[in-house]
């Protein structure tokens, strides 16, 4: 534990990646996704935990211009069900009823006919949900796909979790002011420089830190 | 716990200790050896509807109301008081996801005469979801009910020693728990835990299959994919994962016990491994 987590926040907010990388690649995910399982459309959904809510945060197909930012309850519903029970599951319903999956249908106004959802589990967490929706009718389901969609479940998380990682550190920069901008600032300098400029960067630092008495 | 009178003491008629069997109490656990020299699947649970068997679905609720359903014995809702106590109370809202009437469904189809009971654990609220889960189980536990149907998991560590406790606590007190297994790479609980009864999914069609796995910790594979069945709204689905696998195992087991009332859980589990697809299923 340090002592100082908003200067390492700031470190960090300087040298990780910005939140608009790990956006980026959550949106590859769940175009992957789509595209391996032959899907109309596939999303990505984070808790907030503040509001208990589940919120689009990437989506591709279907829905993708209107969803990302949309809000529901995480108590309820198909998704909430797989966040809370920490559950794959798959559904398809064989009757196209309009009711079906209506936390996705009340935002988009698209009705998928199934979908496949899996928790996005890092450490002991549960971060989100990854839907894959309206899988080609004409195939039955296999446990190889249930596989396939754990594994994509899997990055997806790690992903989300250096997303998170990077939102955390950039709001500890903002609250932190100036001073913690400079550090990152310089953090960020000395990453991007190269053999030995970066060799003379890192000896200045030193010099600057033992001169700081740190 | 009853405590003892000390003084009242009587070696012949007290309850046997329960870590050592003096000479004198041998014959006092004498037990009737009623196994058939082959152990079949049609001994098991031929003939079997679940009369009697007490299930308790662990899940989201149960729509009642639904036809492949039916009338539940008791439903109750599991949530957290002003002061952080764990309270079981009626349920008068149902099911707020569909998945434990799906759960429900299943079990009616299979062990059409056990006497289904719905203990709520989610929707009440998501903070504090997993002690919630834990109170649920315990509520389930200390019922008595003979098979309690947990297609949920929880991947929180704190928890997992309160819950291989009431895990083994179930254990002893002869009531099965049948957990889902995890099919993605991360570690989750109950369904490690020994005292369990694990479940993953099959392909095949038969609701009856079921397959021992000589690999642990996943113990049992049941049926969980493509599997009809009731949700919200009267409505019929095709579903899979292994939440879906747990029922039916759960239907082999009330299936069992109906008409073997007297098995523990470590002899249901002997009998399930004999009467496997893949052991000596079904002949």
């Amino acid at each position: 534990m340090t002592e100082q987590p908003d200067l390492r926040a700031a470190v960090a907010a300087g040298v990780v990646g910005s939140e608009e990388s790990f956006r980026a690649l959550l949106s590859a995910i769940v175009e992957v996704a789509r595209s391996i399982f032959g899907a109309k459309a596939s999303s990505i959904l984070l808790l907030d935990e503040e509001t208990e809510e589940l919120v689009f945060e990437a989506v591709v197909g279907e829905g993708e211009d209107t969803l990302r930012g949309t809000r529901f309850p995480a108590g309820t519903g198909i998704a909430g069900w797989v966040l809370a029970t920490r559950t794959p599951l798959v559904i398809e319903d064989v009757g196209n009823d309009p009711r079906f999956a209506s936390d996705v249908a009340e935002g988009t106004g698209y009705v998928p006919k199934g979908l496949m959802a899996a928790p996005l589990l890092h450490e002991e967490g549960a971060l989100g949900v990854l839907s894959v929706l309206d899988r080609p009718e004409q195939t039955l389901f296999t446990l190889q796909e249930m596989e396939l969609l754990g594994l994509f479940a899997h990055q997806a998380a790690i992903a989300v979790d250096l997303l998170l990682k990077a939102r955390k550190a950039e709001l500890l920069l903002q609250e932190g002011g100036r001073e913690l901008e400079v550090v990152a600032r310089l953090a960020t300098a000395v990453d991007r420089l190269e053999d030995e400029q970066r060799d003379a960067g890192l000896k200045l630092l030193n010099h600057l830190a033992r001169t700081l008495g740190a | 716990m009853q405590d003892v009178d000390a003084h009242s003491w009587d070696a012949s008629k007290a309850a046997l200790p329960a870590w050592s069997l003096p000479k004198h109490a041998v014959d006092r656990i004498a037990l009737p050896a009623d196994w058939p020299e082959h152990v079949t699947r049609e001994w098991a649970l031929g003939g079997s509807t679940g009369e009697g068997v007490r299930v308790c679905i662990l899940d989201s609720g149960v729509d009642a109301s639904h036809p492949l359903v039916g009338e539940l014995e008791s439903a109750v809702v599991i949530s957290m008081d002003e002061d952080d106590e764990i309270v079981a109370s009626e349920d008068t809202e149902g099911d707020v996801s569909g998945h434990g009437t799906a759960c429900a469904g299943i079990v009616r189809r299979l062990a059409p005469d056990a006497r289904i009971s719905s203990v709520r654990v989610l929707g009440s609220s998501f903070t504090g979801s997993g002690a919630v889960l834990l109170g649920g189980l315990r509520y389930a536990i200390e019922e008595g009910f003979d098979v309690i149907n947990m297609s949920l998991s929880t991947t929180k560590k704190p928890f997992a020693s309160v819950l291989h406790e009431l895990a083994d606590n179930a254990y002893f007190n002869r009531t099965v728990l049948v957990a889902s297994a995890h099919n993605m790479p991360v570690e989750s609980y109950p369904w490690r835990f020994s005292s369990v009864i694990s479940v993953g999914s099959h392909e095949e069609p038969d609701p009856l299959d079921f397959f021992y796995n000589p690999s642990p910790p996943v113990e049992f594979f049941g049926r969980g994919v493509n599997v009809e069945v009731p949700w919200l709204g009267g409505r019929v689905l095709t579903v899979s994962g292994n939440s879906f696998a747990t029922p039916h195992m759960t239907s082999i087991c009330a299936l069992i016990l109906a008409k073997h009332h007297e098995l523990t859980p470590f002899q249901l589990k002997s009998v399930l491994y004999l009467t496997a697809t893949n052991v000596g299923g079904g002949k």
